[in-house]
């Protein structure tokens, strides 16, 4: 006997349930608080609470003088080391005046890349282990084991390298490099031809991330996104094109922009961010020349090792720029560069003495995130975290 | 985008001037960044004109944030105690400019930048929270970093909490008990 | 006898299969992911999977420096654990406050929870963190099942 099925008279009321997500949670992508005020599962609006991994660099960078700085760069955006070193170097390079010899600034371009594909690896990896792709998590995290090896072959630390410094590099880079960066750029175009083989005709990826968390260009461009997540939405933007620095202008590669501006987009933008890289790196190890690692001017880079047992000069160089440290002559600059999460600039106010007077770091995933209740509105909480994955905010350079 | 205009970095300077005036205090070119010095009253007007100017079209806000110049800083163009330092950026003119605002001790006090330029929200934030600058205008203008009940703000040069003393002991009959078992 | 075979046995079970939860803070949270990841797999040590209800784990990883705004949320954490719990404060922001003595940052995270064991660096290798893992495993195994209680 079949029953018909009646329709229920119940009415529903409007119910707003506040829920809070976060600061401890395995999809925030670090110490990142979500205050949710929900219609069933509806998001009706989202407030970020940041603040849970502010460490007060700005204010410690006041008390260390500028070569005690660049450790301190490493710990901001951690996934991005070298970036951030670079993008301080350049800062007080520029108050410095100091001549970069060629060999320095071409091992920054191929560590920058490197650092550009280890992080985006971690995006991917985190991405899609939140969204339930196991697999790809550990596939990414075996292909960065090999970048990670390369950072600790040149610096002897895996993340925290504080390779990249005022002056040029910290030391030379090591025998053993060329053949190991070459390793990799035979190693990962067929890596990632994986990763997309697994998620970018995948019938599930593809319904978790097209449409999802939609981010117009005009909302990118008037909250201040950058990076991947402006060009997924179509702004045709990089820093490395636009604003060149390290010798960018040398080298050809194309700047990825989307259009549509949902999850699935920033995706692709990513993951073929990842392919002009490997251009990259090619190019620049083609050019790579040998000569010194670090400027001449010895009131700024250290003198070698070798010279301080016969020169009483450099003995004093180095005492001096142990103890005091160089003093960058008084002036006011603002130097950004592309990090993988898109503009980090510096604002760096100097007085001539050896310590910066006030660096202020202009963090690109702070601006992202600023962003997310305008994305996340009227979507469902389920692609809360597909959304924020998308962004890849790290919250060490968001709450500096 | 990508085609870089032919305005030099010293013509724009010259063009605010000539809309301005005498409200800019003072301006320059570094490192081809044109900045410039104006009164807190005019920081939404000159923003705003920088935007606008089919010439300039610095649309993009960049950053936001606060300087104390309370111990001896560099030569200032003004005797105010904080300044507030926003940067703009033009997609035709490939430039940031910088906007420096003087904003005195006993009324430390500016118009927010967030109903026109919504990125300035957080930045905002960030500097009434580390300097105790407020924003008039502003959404909501609460901590953002620091815990919800401070008082402080630790940006300020006259903030200088102690260093917490830390206690190391160093017991040696545990140290050789540890060297024996091998670990 | 049998009750000191089976307490034995438990401690042992116990140390062999530590399930912490997913509690990264900052930089040491990625070395964290590193050893959990494909090369030094730290499910080969029985932590096969990291739980992200702290009613359900029993190793909290302290990954990364803990800033005053993030202290009671680690308190609340740690009180959530049910017994018997134990801590590792990985990394020198965890263990004394690393490179940051600041008003930001707390001197370690042992000033409001008690630590098992510390893992220095900064931040300490994958297998610096398995040294750590192998030093509470052989803790755990060796000290009878009461001191669970704390």
């Amino acid at each position: 006997m079949a029953v018909e099925p009646v329709e229920a008279e119940v009415t529903v009321q409007d119910e707003r349930l506040v829920l809070n997500m976060g600061p401890q949670h395995p999809s925030t992508h670090g110490v990142l608080r979500l205050v949710l005020e929900l219609d069933g599962e509806v998001v009706v609006s989202c407030k970020p609470v940041i603040g849970y991994l502010h460490t007060g660099f700005e204010k410690t960078f006041e008390a260390k003088n500028y070569h005690q700085g660049v450790t301190l760069t490493d710990r901001m955006d951690y996934l991005s080391p070298l970036s951030n070193n670079l993008a301080y170097a350049l800062a007080v390079e520029t108050l410095l005046g100091v001549e970069i010899p060629e060999r320095a600034t071409v091992a920054r371009v191929i560590l920058a890349e490197l650092t550009r594909l280890a992080s985006h690896l971690v995006w991917l990896g985190t991405q899609a282990m939140d969204l339930g792709a196991m697999s790809v998590f550990l596939y990414c995290f075996r292909e960065r084991e090999r970048i990670l090896d390369i950072f600790e072959m040149c610096s002897g630390q895996r993340m925290m390298t504080s390779y990249i410094r005022p002056g040029g590099l910290a030391m030379d880079l090591p025998e053993g490099f060329e053949e190991a960066v070459r390793e990799i750029l035979a190693l990962m175009p067929a890596r990632i031809d994986e990763y997309e083989d697994l998620l970018t005709r995948n019938e599930i990826w593809r319904d978790r991330t097209i449409g999802i968390g939609r981010l117009s260009l005009a909302d990118a461009l008037s909250h201040g996104v950058t990076g991947p997540n402006l060009r997924a939405s179509g702004g045709d933007f990089d820093l490395r094109r636009d604003h060149p620095y390290c010798g960018y202008e040398q080298y050809d590669f194309t700047v990825i922009v989307g259009s549509r501006g949902d999850v699935y987009e920033r995706y692709l933008v990513r993951i073929r961010e990842m392919r002009e890289s490997l251009k990259i790196i090619r190019q620049a190890l083609d050019r790579l020349p040998g000569g010194p690692y670090v400027t001449a001017d010895r009131k700024v880079a250290f003198p070698p090792r070798a010279e301080l047992a016969t020169s009483m000069e450099a003995l004093i160089h180095h005492f001096k720029l142990a103890t005091e440290g160089y003093r960058v002559p008084a002036g006011q600059v603002y130097t950004a560069i592309e990090s993988p999460r898109g503009e980090l600039g510096i604002y760096l106010v100097a007085d001539g003495s050896a310590r910066p007077y006030r660096l202020h770091v202009r963090a690109p995933s702070f601006a992202s995130l600023q962003a997310l209740p305008v994305i996340a509105r009227g979507g469902l909480v389920a692609d809360l975290v597909a959304i924020i994955g998308s962004l890849d905010p790290v919250m060490g350079e968001v709450d500096r | 985008m990508t085609e870089a205009s032919a305005v030099e970095t010293d013509a724009v300077v010259a063009r605010v001037q000539e809309a301005f005036g005498d409200r800019i205090r003072a301006a320059g070119v570094d490192y081809d960044q044109p900045w410039f010095v104006v009164a807190r009253a005019d920081l939404r007007a000159l923003a705003a004109f920088l935007r606008d100017d089919p010439a300039l079209r610095f649309t993009r806000l960049v950053d936001l944030c606060g300087v104390d110049y309370l111990t001896a800083g560099p030569a200032l163009p003004h005797d105010a105690r904080f300044e507030v330092v926003v940067h703009l950026h033009s997609f035709p003119l490939r430039r940031w400019a910088r906007i420096r605002v003087p904003v005195p001790e006993d009324d430390p006090v500016v118009p927010s930048l967030t109903p026109e330029w919504p990125a300035a929200n957080w930045f905002e934030r960030e500097a009434y929270d580390m300097f105790g600058i407020r924003f008039t205008d502003h959404p909501d203008l609460t901590r953002i970093l620091t815990p919800d009940d401070w008082e402080v703000h630790p940006l300020r040069k006259d903030f200088q909490p102690p260093r917490e003393p830390h206690e190391w002991s160093f017991n040696p009959e545990e140290w050789q008990k540890a060297v024996q078992r091998g670990s | 006898m049998p009750a000191v075979l089976f307490s034995r046995l438990a401690d042992w079970g116990r140390s062999q299969s530590l399930w912490p939860m997913t509690f990264g803070l900052a930089c040491c949270a990625i070395e964290m992911m590193a050893t959990a990841a494909s090369r030094y797999d730290v499910a080969r040590f029985g932590s096969e999977l990291f739980r992200s209800s702290p009613r359900q784990s029993d190793l909290m990883i302290v990954s990364g420096r803990v800033s005053h705004k993030m202290a009671p949320v680690v308190k609340h954490l740690y009180d959530q654990m049910p017994h018997p719990k134990w801590v590792i404060a990985m990394g020198d922001c965890a263990s004394c406050g690393g490179i940051f003595n600041n008003y930001a940052i707390l001197q370690g995270v042992d000033k409001i929870i008690p630590v098992d064991v510390y893992v220095p660096g900064c931040p300490p290798r994958p297998e610096a963190l398995i040294d750590g893992i192998i030093k509470l495993q052989k803790k755990i195994a060796a000290q009878g099942s009461e001191e669970g209680e704390r």
